[in-house]
């Protein structure tokens, strides 16, 4: 049959194959995202600070544990690589906000890591099966909610010990709460949709449509949530090291090198200045991915 | 709305007491004791100072006596602070933390909400973006880099105000730790704040006032700003319970006698009862807080209710 343009619209194969279909949501999304440039950039900025935090200790001329006699709070300069200056045991400090990063960032991902696959998991579970298991794992989740969580990670860290895995635990195993709320939520109106349904009527167990039907569809807030958590984790894990419970000498965090500026603020500035400068950094660029996201993911609020 | 309240108050007396076994227990089961400093002392003496503490005695006799006693709001002597009760340390440093959070609050809702609100009136402009900017600025920036900052600054280069210090709450030594504390929460509520006023502003019943003729300042007033603080009140509910808590660290970093200080040295020293003590006392307050933010919550949305019967 000749087509004649115009006589008919095209049906929705002829479109697609034009490429003039609506895109998925997904791909709606990444557009919207794609051109909101404060979020682009935070990427950039955000993959720059990651790959610099893993590159830069391994071929810096400075350990993070040399220290040098010579130069014992040396203000910034370019001479003798000490970039950012020394710190009172004369450790060259650019090398060790880099190295502090790997660890801060580490901590940020793989806490938020944790309390994804708890949240999720807990979440998804408690909406879809609903009634009395409902019931119980969400009064469970509102009993942790009245824990003084910050509390609770020092009693866990002081009594323990302060190992940097503990530390992780500690963090993610609180942080999930929030996580499971906003996925039941999810769930609840997800399992109502018509495919879930279907996967139901066609006899699918029930593990495979948790997995293949409901998670998938809840991803969107749970992202956007998951990049404010990560900067959340990575301040948490800084207000213990400020505080003598989380990473230890000779390791190091930014939380943990901002302390220790702190105590030489009137003396060398510095000490604080670039680890701080790093971590606000960092807050920035996630807090404007999430916000990108969010935007881009639920256009309704712009 | 009493289901509503009694099934709350079901959840909440539990939850305070789960909080206080789990407290209890790991404190008990953490290696290291509280005398371990003191470590010439002969093991007569030792056993006998552990004794005078029921330290002695089986763990679950231990947690009955803990219980009987601080139902009483009896917690013990303080092993560390020696000669004080733990209630009387208490009895110290929470008016300080309350004092500081109370006006840090106060100073953030009234910052946080007029830039909020202005932020909303003035979209897109660049008095918005200025707000929205500084809100950025006080999310990014932990506390434990602001006061620093705001010491070294105002305290030590101005030498307007005190470094440190509490000098029976002054407000001069008051200025910096409140300003450091209410920073973030500007932020977060001038964010809240404009969030909520975007929305209303575009609501149909706005549109109605606006076609009516109303003033731009009376529309504000009467019909944007009463719906739009509904998210304030979910916010304020747990952020005031935060009152208290939130102040740990400025508390370390201006040296300031309140309960905040006395936890972290409490749980470094493994001092049992100011720990549990403090525990408790937060515990309260932050269900206490949660309760009654529900309840006005549930109060102002019928939907809330619903969900409960």
């Amino acid at each position: 049959m000749a087509s004649r343009p115009g006589a008919l619209s095209p049906g929705p194969v002829t479109r697609a194959l034009r490429g003039d279909i609506p895109a998925s949501l997904w791909r709606q999304a990444s557009r919207r995202f794609a051109r909101n440039r404060a979020a682009m950039g935070s990427i950039v900025v955000l993959l720059l600070i990651t790959v610099t935090s893993i590159a830069v200790p391994m071929f810096w001329p400075h350990g993070i544990e040399d220290a040098s006699w010579e130069a014992i709070l040396a203000p910034p300069s370019f001479a003798d690589w000490h970039w950012f200056g020394t710190d009172a045991n004369g450790r060259d400090l650019l090398v060790r906000v880099f190295y502090g990063g790997r660890i801060s960032l580490a901590i940020g991902v793989l806490t938020t890591v944790v309390a994804l696959l708890i949240g999720v998991t807990w979440g998804t579970v408690a909406g879809y099966l609903g009634g009395r298991i409902d019931g119980f794992m969400m009064r469970f989740v509102d009993i942790l909610y009245a824990l003084p969580l910050l509390f609770f990670i020092i009693i866990l860290v002081t009594v323990f010990g302060r190992n940097i895995f503990l530390v992780f635990m500690a963090i993610g195993a609180v942080e999930w709460l929030t996580m499971s709320r906003i996925v039941r939520g999810q769930t609840l109106s997800v399992k109502a949709k018509e495919y879930v349904e279907s996967a139901v009527a066609i006899g699918l167990p029930k593990p495979v449509i948790l997995w293949r039907y409901i998670v998938p569809n809840v991803l969107g807030p749970v992202v956007v949530y998951v990049t404010l958590l990560i900067p959340t984790n990575i301040v948490v894990e800084s207000y213990l090291s400020f505080l003598g419970l989380g990473v230890q000498e000779p390791l190091t965090s930014w939380g943990l090198l901002i302390s220790q500026g702190a105590g030489q603020l009137d003396s060398a500035p510095w000490l604080i200045a670039f680890p701080a400068t790093f971590l606000a950094v960092t807050m920035f660029c996630f807090n404007f991915i999430g916000d990108g996201l969010r935007d881009a993911l639920d256009p309704r609020d712009r | 709305m009493l289901n509503y309240t009694l099934r709350r108050l079901g959840i909440a007396i539990p939850t305070l007491f789960i909080i206080v076994t789990a407290a209890f227990f790991l404190m008990r089961l953490a290696p290291g004791g509280p005398f371990d400093a003191e470590a010439d002392l002969e093991p007569e003496v030792l056993e006998n100072i552990r004794a005078s503490y029921d330290l002695d005695k089986p763990l679950l006799t231990q947690y009955r006596l803990f219980l009987q006693r601080a139902v009483r709001g009896d917690f013990g002597p303080s092993l560390v602070y020696k000669d004080y009760s733990v209630t009387e340390l208490i009895a110290i440093g929470l008016p300080v933390s309350i004092q500081l959070g109370l006006l840090a609050k106060l100073l953030a809702l009234v910052l946080g909400c007029t830039g909020g609100i202005v932020a909303a009136l003035r979209q897109n402009t660049t008095v918005d973006h200025a707000v929205m900017a500084m809100a950025m600025t006080g999310i990014a920036l932990p506390a434990f880099v602001t006061a620093p900052i705001l010491a070294l600054v105002f305290g030590l280069y101005l030498k307007l105000l005190p470094v440190a210090g509490w000098d029976d709450g002054a407000w001069r030594n008051l200025v910096l730790p409140v300003v450091a504390l209410a920073l973030p929460q500007v932020a977060v509520i001038a964010r809240l704040m404009r969030g909520g006023m975007l929305e209303v502003l575009r609501a149909s019943f706005v549109r109605t006032a606006r076609a009516r003729g109303l003033g731009e300042a009376r529309i504000v007033t009467r019909h944007v700003l009463p719906t739009a603080l509904i998210p304030l009140v979910g916010y304020l509910g747990p952020a005031l319970a935060g009152i208290m808590t939130g102040s740990l660290v400025i508390e370390l970093i201006f040296n300031l006698p309140g309960v905040g200080r006395y936890f972290v040295q409490g749980a470094l020293n493994r001092d049992y009862p100011l720990v549990m003590g403090i525990v408790i006392v937060y515990a309260t307050f932050i269900i206490l807080f949660n309760l009654l933010s529900d309840l006005a919550y549930a109060g102002l949305d019928p939907r809330v209710r619903k969900a409960y019967r």
